[in-house]
C-alpha cells in the first residue's frame, strides 16, 4: 500500500517552512502562494492547521473535470492533473472540499500536491513531523495508542478518586 | 537576476511615493536589513533632526536572505533616530512581517513626514496606498492587527503596528507584529506614533526568484540540521529563552532591586520549568511556536492561568520579561511576569526598558527621592506586584505626574525628578540596561558600554564567554574570517582578549542582521552554530551573490562604522555620562553581593575597563576618542558618506 500524507495539526508550530520548500521544490521560486500545502492560522488563539490534498479515493476534482484531465496514479496512490488536457476551467477548485486544489494567477494553472513523487519535501523539512508520510494503517494504530493512553490514565485517576472516598 | 528588489520612499506629509531598484553595488557594500538601513538613515536624515519630528526617517526592511529558501531569515529590521537616546534607533524582530513585505514587492521602506490624521500604509503586490486609520487609533497591538484584516477582508495580511504606547509617544514604544514579536529597545513604535502611522500592512503573492533552487533547498536542509543539532537550540525549542534566565539567575548574573543585588532569591515560581508547566497546562503538550521557516520554534504559547486577565492567549514570556517584571523589581511571581509581559505586548512597549525604569523608580522611592506624593499614593516598594502592573499602565497612558515623567525616558525623567536620581539610573547612552548584571563579566560589560544603540546585549555580547570554551575552540572561532593571534581567555571574569571578542561579535551580529538571520542561529548562543564560513553558500545559492567570509565581515565592519558615524554626528562623546561609551559608576564601585564564588564580590575595575575600551577602539579602527579614523573609512569605502545614491 502506498504511503499517505498524515497531518497532526497539534504538532504544528506554524512556521510555514513546508509552504516555502514546497514552492521552491516545484517551481524553483520562493512564494507561498505557489505552495501545495498551506498552514491556516488562528493567531489570536495560537492554532495552526496545515491543509493539503487528501488524495481522496472518490475524488470530487477527478469526478467533476469536464475533460478528464485528472486521474488516479495507483502506484503512489495520488490524484494527478494532466496539463496537456487541462483547460483551466477551475471546476476542480470549486468542488474540492478541502480547498486543496489551488489556482496560480501568475502561470494561470490549477495545482495540487503530487507527494513530490514519493519524497514529500514538507515532511522532509518538518522536524516536528506535524506533516508525516506514513502507511494509512499506521495512522489509526498511532491514534489508537494515544487514545488508549488517555483512557487508561483517566481510569487510574478515577480509581484513585474512588480510593480517597 | 534574483536580486531585482525594490525600495519605496513614502512621504506621509505629501502622500508622495517613489519606488527605486536597489543597485547591486549597494547590495555588495551593505547587503540589506540593518546594514542597508544604516546607510539609508545616514543619507536620509539631517544632523540634529528631531526624533519626534517629521524629518526623522523610519526605515523598515528585511534582510537580503529574507523570503528566500534559507531558514530562520524572517527578521524585520526597523531603524530611525531614537526618541529614547537621541542616537541610533534600531530594532530587529521575528515573525512573518518582512517575508510578506518581500512577497508584496518591497525589501526596504523609507518613511518620512507626518500624516495629517492617523493612517496606515497598505502594500499589496507592488502597490502602496496610504489609508485612513482613525478607527484603529487607540487599539491594542493585536486588536489593531485583526481589525486591519477585517477592514481589508483578508485574513492573511501581516501588519507591523504601534500600540497605545506608540500613540502616546512613550519614548521606548515598540513596533510590533503578531502576538509578541517586538522591535524593541529604542522607541521605533514611538517614531511611528509621532508620524501618525498606526501600521504598515502587507499582503503579497509576488515571486522571489531563487538563484540556484535545487542547491538552495539541499543546503537549507544541512543548514537546519546544523542549527537544530546544537543542544542549545533544542533547549530553546523546548523551554524557550526562559532557560537562559534560570541559568543566569542561579549563577548570579541577574539584576535585582534595580542594581542592589545580582540575583533574585526565592524565584522558583518563575523558573523555566514552572513557566513551561503553565504553558503545558494551558496549551497542551505541543506549545512551542516558530517564526517563518524556523525549526527551532522558541516561542512558548500560554494562556494567563488566573487573575483579571485569566484565559488571555499570549506568547513568551522571554527571559527578558522574567528579568524585567520578576527580577529587577523583586517580584518573582509567575502571574506578575505573565501579566506584565502581556500588557507590554498589548500596549507595544519594550519590556526591558519598562521593567528597568520601574525598578529605578522603586529604588528612588526606597531612597526617599520619590515619595507617596509623587506616586499619587502608590506604594512603590520593591516586591509590590500590584505596583509593577499599575506602573506599566500609568506609563503607557501617561497617567499622573510619575507615569508621564517616566514615559519620557530615563535621562529626561532624571532631569525632572532631580536630586540624586541620575546616579541610580542604570543606563548607557540613555537606554536602560537589560535585566542582566555584568559586574562579573568584563566582556559583557564592554559590550553594553559600547553597543551602538545603547545598553543592549544584541549588538555585540560575547555570550558564549560564559561557557568556558576550550582554548582551541575559542581560537577557531575568533581567528576567522580575519586572523587574530592576540590573547584569548576562556575565563569570563578576565579582561584580556575581551575587546577582540566584543569586536568579533559586533561584526558577527551586524552580518546576521544584514542577512536577515535570527541571532539564535549564530555564535550568539552556541559555538557550533552557523558562522561566517557557512553564510557565503546560503547567500550564493539563494541570491547568486558571490561573497567570501571575509567580504561579509567587511560589510559588517563597514555598517558598524556607519552606525558609529551616525552616533557621532548626533552627539556621541566617549566619556559623556549620557551619550558616551561608559558604564554607570556603580559598576565600578558597588561589589556584587550574591551568586556563585566566581561572581560574588566583583566590580568592573575602572582602569582595566578603560584599557579594554581603548583596545576595542583600536580593533575597530577608531582613534583614542572612539572616532573612526579616516583611513578606516577609506579602507571600508565609506569616506564619502553621505553619498546619496539611495
Amino acid at each position: 500500500m502506498a504511503k499517505a500524507l498524515y497531518i497532526d495539526y497539534q504538532k504544528c508550530t506554524g512556521c510555514r517552512l513546508c509552504e516555502l520548500v514546497c514552492a521552491v521544490k516545484h517551481d524553483g521560486i520562493s512564494n507561498p502562494s505557489r505552495s501545495r500545502i498551506k498552514v491556516m492560522k488562528w493567531e489570536s488563539e495560537g492554532l495552526y492547521v496545515p491543509m493539503s490534498c487528501q488524495q481522496c479515493q472518490d475524488a470530487p476534482c477527478l469526478n467533476v473535470c469536464p475533460v478528464k484531465a485528472i486521474s488516479r496514479d495507483e502506484e503512489l496512490d495520488r490524484v494527478m492533473v494532466d496539463y496537456d488536457v487541462c483547460i483551466g476551467c477551475r471546476s476542480c477548485v470549486a468542488v474540492c472540499p478541502f480547498g486543496a486544489m489551488s489556482f496560480n494567477i501568475i502561470d494561470k494553472q490549477v495545482f495540487k500536491c503530487d507527494l513530490c513523487d514519493g519524497d514529500p519535501q514538507c515532511v522532509r523539512f518538518c522536524d516536528r513531523k506535524a506533516v508525516d508520510y506514513v502507511s494509512p494503517d499506521e495512522v489509526s494504530i498511532d491514534k489508537k495508542r494515544v487514545a488508549a493512553g488517555r483512557l487508561s490514565k483517566a481510569g487510574k485517576e478515577a480509581a484513585a478518586l474512588m480510593a480517597e472516598l | 537576476m534574483p536580486l531585482n528588489r525594490k525600495i519605496a520612499y513614502i512621504n506621509l506629509t505629501t502622500g508622495d511615493i517613489q519606488i527605486k531598484p536597489i543597485p547591486i553595488e549597494i547590495r555588495k557594500k551593505f547587503l540589506g536589513g540593518r546594514g542597508l538601513d544604516a546607510y539609508l538613515l545616514y543619507n536620509n536624515t539631517e544632523k540634529g533632526c528631531d526624533p519626534y519630528g517629521p524629518d526623522n526617517a523610519l526605515m523598515v526592511s528585511g534582510g537580503i536572505l529574507t523570503a528566500t529558501c534559507a531558514s530562520a531569515t524572517a527578521r524585520t529590521h526597523v531603524m530611525a533616530k531614537s526618541p529614547l537616546t537621541g542616537l541610533l534607533g534600531s530594532s530587529n524582530m521575528g515573525g512573518f512581517f518582512a517575508p510578506e513585505m518581500a512577497w508584496a514587492g518591497f525589501h526596504h521602506l523609507v518613511i518620512k513626514g507626518k500624516a495629517k490624521q492617523p493612517s496606515f500604509i497598505y502594500i499589496h503586490n507592488g502597490e502602496i496606498e496610504i489609508r485612513d486609520a482613525r478607527d484603529l487609533w487607540g487599539l491594542s497591538v493585536t486588536e489593531a492587527q485583526w481589525a486591519i484584516r477585517d477592514k481589508l477582508g483578508d485574513q492573511e495580511v501581516k501588519s507591523m503596528v504601534c500600540g497605545p504606547a506608540g500613540e502616546n509617544l512613550v519614548a521606548w514604544a515598540n513596533n510590533m507584529t503578531g502576538i509578541k514579536n517586538a522591535g524593541g529597545r529604542s522607541g521605533m513604535g514611538c517614531v511611528m506614533g509621532s508620524k501618525n502611522l498606526k501600521a504598515v500592512a502587507c499582503r503579497g503573492s509576488m515571486d522571489i526568484k531563487i538563484a540556484h533552487p535545487v542547491e538552495a533547498l539541499e543546503f537549507n536542509k544541512r543548514f537546519i540540521e546544523q542549527i537544530t543539532s546544537a543542544k542549545v537550540s533544542q533547549t530553546q525549542g523546548t523551554l524557550g529563552t526562559p532557560f537562559i534566565w534560570g541559568a543566569t539567575n542561579s549563577w548570579g548574573g541577574i539584576r535585582c532591586r534595580n542594581f542592589q543585588y545580582n540575583q533574585c532569591e526565592y524565584a522558583d515560581d518563575i523558573e523555566p520549568e514552572r513557566i513551561d508547566e503553565i504553558c503545558e497546562e494551558t496549551m497542551g503538550p505541543y506549545h512551542m511556536a516558530g517564526c517563518f521557516g524556523c525549526q527551532v520554534h522558541c516561542r512558548a504559547q500560554h494562556k494567563i492561568p488566573e487573575g483579571p486577565y485569566a484565559g488571555r492567549y499570549e506568547e513568551g514570556p522571554e527571559y527578558t520579561s522574567q528579568g524585567a517584571f520578576g527580577g529587577e523589581t523583586d517580584t518573582p511571581r509567575a502571574l506578575t511576569v505573565l501579566v506584565g509581559n502581556h500588557l507590554v505586548d498589548q500596549y507595544g512597549m519594550d519590556n526591558l526598558e519598562t521593567g528597568s525604569i520601574i525598578s529605578w523608580a522603586m529604588e528612588l522611592y526606597e531612597k526617599g527621592i520619590l515619595t507617596k506624593k509623587d506616586t499619587d499614593g502608590l506604594d512603590l516598594s520593591f516586591g509590590n506586584d500590584d505596583a509593577v502592573i499599575e506602573m506599566i499602565d500609568r506609563i503607557c497612558y501617561r497617567k499622573g505626574w510619575l507615569g508621564d515623567t517616566l514615559a519620557k525616558g530615563g535621562i529626561q525623567a532624571s532631569k525632572i525628578i532631580g536630586k540624586d536620581s541620575f546616579k541610580y539610573l542604570i543606563q548607557v547612552k540613555g537606554m536602560s540596561n537589560l535585566h542582566s548584571d555584568e559586574r562579573a563579566t568584563p566582556g559583557l560589560a564592554l559590550n553594553i558600554a559600547t553597543g551602538s544603540r545603547g545598553s543592549d546585549h544584541l549588538r555585540s555580547r560575547p555570550a558564549i564567554d560564559l561557557y568556558h570554551l576550550p582554548q582551541d575552540v575559542m581560537r577557531r572561532i575568533y581567528s576567522s574570517p580575519v586572523p587574530y593571534d592576540g590573547p584569548l581567555s576562556s575565563e569570563h571574569t578576565e579582561y584580556i582578549g575581551k575587546p577582540w571578542q566584543v569586536f568579533w561579535h559586533e561584526n558577527c551580529y551586524m552580518a546576521v542582521d544584514c542577512l536577515g538571520i535570527c541571532k539564535y542561529h549564530t555564535t550568539f548562543l552556541g559555538a557550533t552554530l552557523p558562522n561566517f564560513e557557512d553564510w557565503p553558500k546560503v547567500l550564493y545559492y539563494n541570491t547568486g551573490l558571490e561573497m567570501t567570509p571575509r567580504d561579509i565581515w567587511d560589510v559588517a565592519e563597514r555598517c558598524n562604522n556607519l552606525e558609529r558615524l551616525f552616533n557621532i554626528r548626533e552627539g556621541l562623546k566617549r566619556d559623556d555620562p549620557e551619550k558616551g561609551d561608559v558604564l554607570n559608576p556603580r559598576y565600578h564601585t558597588e561589589p556584587t553581593r550574591r551568586g556563585a564564588p566566581d561572581v560574588i564580590g566583583r566590580v568592573i575595575e575602572k582602569d582595566k575597563f578603560l584599557e579594554m575600551r581603548a583596545e576595542f577602539y583600536k580593533h575597530k579602527g577608531c582613534d583614542e576618542y572612539g572616532i573612526p579614523k579616516s583611513e578606516t573609512l577609506k579602507r571600508l569605502g565609506i569616506d564619502n558618506e553621505p553619498s546619496h545614491i539611495l
